[in-house]
């Protein structure tokens, strides 16, 4: 499923990201690599962006950037 | 150190980084580390108040640079943005980068979150291949024993193969550790084996094939490897500045041009192309990071951060989200304007029962009447006025601000807003450089830095202005308090004057939102960018740091700044007002002329005068205003800040005219300073001029509107 979609308060693994190019190498500087373990953690007043529990730190991403990364739920 | 400005190419960093190349003797120090880490706290904890620039606590958007001594050795310390890696091309980074792997510092320091030691390994390790001489300090180590997380820092170091000292800088002897170990590597009395990063072994095949070239060619200017791996990874920007650095087209050097395609050639055959080279090489890093950091920590308490997500699930909500953070806004402007009512009057009485003595002082002496208009009711007057009006609410609204910067909860507002700043197709750090405009506009138009999108920035630095910054505060603050407030009986002068503030602010961030979205639909077309957004830990604020550095940092510079500029303008508006030309003064003359225009936007001509000769900084418009009707013939014996709204109502002020004097407050061209950081970071002389004329027109608009609206409907 993509992050984007994750539940508040549920955990996923990242298989695989769906953009290239420097958001990509971004995102993986945050340690969004395959097998990471990411938690929604946090949804904004509006519904987006959502913040995720990455390695230790909180990030918030917009829809549009979370949709990118490809995650199966544990 | 045997480092001449030739051999380094340091004669390029020095005009780069704006950084004083070292006075012989001096070890420079650069300070690297993640966002959030406490790197400023490090930073001024070992320098002092020994700084070159003010920099706002929590976000070095320029190289701060500061200077200590140890053991009689001078050290230059060098604080460099706060970055997750130094991989990626974002302005910061680059800076970062550049910094670490040009200017040559003696030492990196690499402050690391000892609550999130693993995320901040990372760049640990990438700074660890530019350089060996490095010490690490495990930053907040009291935060972390106190979420339950264990650090062994002695395996830590054992690991790394340099030196790493844990700090909690709020305690300055803690850092006694950090100056004795950076002072060892600055001076080579310590053997460092760092870490290295071992790459898939295609990659360090490939490396094996290019380095040895490399090295011929760099020598020992450069960690060679590091060269080899940027080479292969073909990334142009950071290849150029190596090319820059080393004097020497590196590529196009004809003994390297056959290994490196050699090298190239190897890696496509086994299906290493661009893209998945990076993809390896970052996850090769953050899996070393994460081995390590399991290695050397240990989580006694599971939950550790449970009180964080509580905190931000109140803060964030859906229901109470906007709401706290506009009761938040509310409280600190009530908190202001109650606070400062008392201290105001105070301090004016002071200033004024002075000016009856230094005038005694003058008649006693025979000093010429024009010496004494010109010192006494031009200069001393003015700066009565700047100090008791701006001084108590700035002594109350910098240190609370500040407060909740060091509380951690400036990003959940930017978390809180991103979605509108989304739909006006705007960056969600705009919300953060807002708040950086709060303190001061110019800061808030370097900050936009952290804006990597050229649009966005653009957009970001054209609406800044519509936050009120430190200089306008005291003027909005003082026409609610003194005339609005006062309109609703003394029970709810406060109140009221409250209820005002935050509907400027309001009103503010509405028209940032309004107008980005007209420059996107415009003339800065296009979509929004990615953003990523670090929710950092809530830190316990540090009450004594917080007293000091806003009072320091911002009270007296803004004061500072204001009795600067206000002293000449004083005498200005003196000689303006006693230099008569046919029956009037020059200062009515004037006055006369922007008059009718005034009128149209419901103020008159003295106000709008003030805020054309307040270009300098904003900070002297209201006392512009009333030196203006002293000077002007409503002389009122005037002595107390009650009296100013007499003054003001003297000179025909009414509610109307106090609404648009914050309107315009709100949205007129910003001050010269920050007009001039507009062309220093946009490099454009048309988007300064469009940053001057689009909150012109903006606050010209409004001002007509709410004017002609008013007198519509007869409400005035």
């Amino acid at each position: 499923m993509q992050l984007s979609l994750l539940p508040l308060g549920s955990k996923a693994k990242v298989s695989k990201l769906n953009v290239y190019g420097n958001i990509r190498r971004r995102m993986l500087d945050l340690g969004l690599i395959p097998d990471t373990t990411v938690e929604t953690v946090q949804i904004s007043p509006a519904g987006d962006p959502k913040a995720y529990y990455i390695r230790g730190a909180v990030i918030a991403l917009r829809k549009e950037e979370a949709s990118k990364v490809q995650v199966q739920i544990l | 150190m045997g480092l001449t400005k030739n051999s380094t190419g340091t004669s390029l960093i020095s005009s780069k980084f704006n950084v004083a190349v070292r006075e012989d003797d001096d070890h420079i120090i650069a300070l690297a580390g993640n966002p959030n880490v406490g790197k400023s706290t490090v930073f001024n904890s070992l320098t002092g108040l020994n700084q070159h620039t003010g920099n706002w606590p929590g976000k070095t958007v320029t190289n701060a640079r500061g200077k200590y001594n140890y053991q009689g050795e001078q050290f230059v310390l060098v604080d460099l943005p706060g970055t997750y890696s130094i991989m990626s091309t974002s302005e910061e980074e680059e800076i970062a980068r550049d910094f670490v792997c040009f200017a040559k510092p003696d030492v990196t320091v690499v402050v690391a979150d000892a609550t999130c030691l693993e995320r901040n390994l990372n760049l640990t390790l990438q700074i660890l291949e530019i350089t060996k001489d490095v010490v690490v300090c495990v930053n907040l180590i009291d935060e972390a024993k106190r979420k339950g997380i264990v650090i062994d820092i002695e395996a830590l170091s054992q690991k790394l193969g340099v030196p790493v000292v844990a700090t909690n800088a709020r305690k300055k002897s803690s850092l006694g550790n950090l100056a004795q170990e950076v002072h060892m590597v600055a001076n080579h009395l310590k053997e460092l084996t760092p870490y290295q990063v071992q790459y898939d072994q295609e990659i360090e095949t490939a490396i094996a094939m290019i380095e040895p070239t490399v090295n011929s060619l760099a020598g020992s200017k450069i960690n060679s490897r590091w060269v080899a791996l940027k080479l292969l990874d073909g990334e142009d920007k950071i290849i150029s500045s190596i090319n820059d650095f080393l004097e020497n087209e590196l590529l196009n050097n004809d003994i390297l041009i056959d290994p490196l395609n050699q090298a190239k050639q190897f890696l496509a055959e086994h299906e290493i192309n661009a893209d998945n080279f990076r993809d390896r090489v970052v996850t090769r890093i953050v899996k070393e990071a994460e081995k390590l950091s399991a290695e050397v920590v240990t989580f006694t308490n599971k939950e550790y951060n449970k009180t964080d997500r509580k905190i931000d699930s109140i803060l964030t909500s859906k229901v109470f989200g906007i709401p706290i953070m506009i009761g938040l806004l509310g409280a600190v402007f009530w908190l202001t304007i109650t606070g400062a009512n008392y201290p105001s009057a105070m301090l004016a009485n002071l200033l004024f029962s002075v000016e009856d003595h230094l005038t005694a002082l003058f008649m006693q002496v025979n000093a010429p009447v024009w010496l004494h208009g010109m010192l006494i009711l031009g200069v001393y007057r003015t700066l009565a006025w700047v100090v008791s009006v701006m001084l108590p609410p700035m002594a109350i609204f910098f240190p609370l601000f500040t407060f909740l910067e060091d509380l951690g909860y400036l990003p959940r507002v930017a978390f809180n807003l991103d979605n509108f700043f989304k739909r006006a197709c705007a960056h969600g750090k705009q919300a953060l450089t807002m708040c950086m405009g709060f303190g001061c506009n110019a800061a808030g138009v370097i900050g936009c830095r952290i804006i990597d999108s050229p649009r966005e920035r653009l957009i970001a630095i054209i609406t800044n202005n519509f936050v009120p910054c430190n200089g306008r505060f005291p003027t909005l603050i003082a026409v609610s308090t003194i005339f609005i407030g006062g309109l609703w009986g003394s029970r709810y002068n406060s109140l009221a004057a409250t209820l005002a503030m935050v509907a400027v602010i309001l009103l503010g961030i509405l028209m940032t939102l309004l107008v980005s979205k007209l420059l996107s639909k415009t003339i800065l077309k296009g979509l929004p960018s990615s953003f990523t957004l670090e929710l950092p830990p809530y830190r316990k604020p540090q009450f004594g740091r917080i007293l000091i550095r806003s009072l320091l940092d911002r009270t007296l510079f803004v004061l500072g700044r204001a009795v600067a500029i206000a002293a000449p303008a004083g005498i200005i508006i003196w000689v303006m007002a006693n230099i008569d030309i046919g029956s009037a003064s020059l200062l009515t003359h004037s006055a006369l002329f922007l008059e009718p225009f005034a009128r149209l936007i419901g103020l008159d001509g003295y106000i709008l005068m003030a805020f054309i000769l307040g270009l300098p900084a904003n900070e002297i418009v209201v006392p512009i205003i009333i030196m203006s009707y002293m000077a002007s013939g409503s002389m009122l014996e005037f002595d107390t800040l009650r009296e100013l709204k007499d003054l003001l109502i003297a000179n025909g002020w009414t509610v109307l005219t106090a609404v648009n004097v914050m309107l315009f407050s709100l949205m007129h061209f910003p001050c010269g300073t920050t007009l001039w950081t507009i062309r220093k970071e946009t490099q454009s002389a048309k988007w300064t001029f469009m940053s001057f004329l689009i909150p012109t027109a903006a606050g010209i608009i409004v001002c007509f509107i709410v004017t002609q609206l008013a007198h519509l409907f007869g409400l005035v």
